[in-house]
């Protein structure tokens, strides 16, 4: 297999671009599909500040290193979970990217500063791991954002991870949460501008450039989350794409294309209404937010080991499916 | 070839040769779900992996959202 470029010898296909790449052009490509995707959508300018939400595993460095390798001002910023052993690999990923390249990661661990773990949440609250887990991670990166005075946030979100939202938003019909699938989510009182570089770039291509640039990254899959319905979601969408490589991206850029806007003032309703949290100051529909009163729920309590939580099932309340990140 | 699987992690052994292709299709994996790394070189399809190879199989899917 030859390169679609130069003609030398090939390392990867991508059957949804009909091209083969040799190490050299294929890492070009990754290049020139983030900045498509910051130019086509208008994401941040040059000499902006960017604070790169880092996990440890291939989406979020291939994001951090594409960014610097593009002359933007970013740091990282990584949160100790406390899922065990994943936790302390993941965190130690991240701090190894960014020590063997000067770069500035700003560091939380929950149950340090906040008093609990993700596995302790879930057992405690009785919901699905990812829910305390996203709703955390949100909240914490949209304070340090506000409160160190970043232009943007920038998140690992790649093709895959969009389509498979995408694809639980309309089997759900969740047309709020439709109406802000955006790759860029704009600056409002209370949160801070978010933009999602990767995603014209599909997960198996993130992982590749991690490989060729020798980014040692957290292979592991995250014991909370297996077996959860945005990975089935991801299976689905696979078999589709083998069959039909492409059907991917027309999902995702066609809904985006033709079809999102219909869904924006059902977004923009629901952002409507909204105070700052008595606690905190955040943005919430209540007196109190979702993480001031996670906190006041869980914090301090002992830690439930992660073998005890099952992952990726619903227990308790059901919740609204689907939501979009 | 030895071939290591991850998320779980299982190793087995294999008569080479054998593309990439059919590796993934003997183990009937989605070829849009993993890469395919031999010694620490990605390769592609239609490579054909020798009796001595060492391979890995790196699943690509993450489930966590952000």
């Amino acid at each position: 297999m030859k390169c679609t470029v130069c003609r030398g010898p090939a390392v990867i296909d991508l059957r949804r671009h009909n091209a083969n790449f040799c190490p050299e052009h294929f890492l070009r490509f990754c290049r020139d599909q983030v900045v498509r995707a910051i130019d086509d959508h208008g994401m941040m300018a040059p000499g902006q500040r960017v604070l790169v939400a880092v996990s440890g595993g291939k989406d979020s460095l291939a994001l951090w290193d594409l960014l610097v390798e593009l002359g933007y001002d970013a740091e990282g910023m990584v949160i100790g979970l406390g899922i065990g052993d994943y936790s302390d690999a993941s965190t130690a990923a991240a701090v190894a990217f960014a020590e063997q390249r000067g770069l500035r990661l700003h560091r939380i661990d929950l149950r340090g500063e906040y008093g609990y773990d993700i596995p302790t949440a879930s057992a405690v609250t009785r919901r699905v791991p990812c829910s305390s887990c996203g709703m955390s991670k949100r909240h914490l990166i949209d304070k340090a954002a506000l409160d160190g005075g970043y232009d943007v946030v920038a998140t690992g979100h790649n093709l895959d991870d969009e389509a498979a939202v995408l694809l639980g938003n309309v089997l759900h019909w969740q047309t709020e949460y439709l109406g802000r699938q955006e790759p860029v989510l704009a600056e409002r009182p209370g949160f801070p501008r978010k933009v999602k570089p990767l995603v014209r770039l599909a997960e198996r291509e993130t992982a590749a450039y991690c490989v060729l640039r020798g980014i040692d990254y957290m292979v592991e899959e995250c014991p909370m989350a297996a077996g959860n319905r945005h990975l089935r979601y991801k299976a689905a969408l696979d078999e589709i794409e083998a069959a039909s490589p492409g059907t991917k991206h027309a999902f995702y850029f066609e809904f985006l294309a033709r079809a999102a806007d219909r869904f924006r003032p059902e977004a923009a309703a629901a952002q409507e209404g909204l105070t700052p949290c008595t606690s905190c100051g955040a943005p919430t529909t209540g007196e109190v937010c979702a993480f001031c009163r996670l906190v006041e729920r869980v914090g301090g309590r002992e830690p439930v080991p992660v073998e005890l939580v099952r992952p990726g099932r619903r227990r308790g309340k059901a919740r609204k499916a689907g939501a979009a990140t | 070839m030895h071939v290591v699987l991850r998320n779980p992690r299982r190793e087995l052994d294999l008569a080479g040769p054998m593309s990439v292709a059919k590796l993934l299709g003997r183990l009937e994996l989605n070829r849009e779900s993993v890469l395919v790394i031999r010694g620490d070189t990605l390769v592609p399809g239609d490579a054909v992996l020798a009796d001595e190879d060492e391979v890995e199989i790196r699943p690509v899917i993450s489930g966590g959202l952000a």
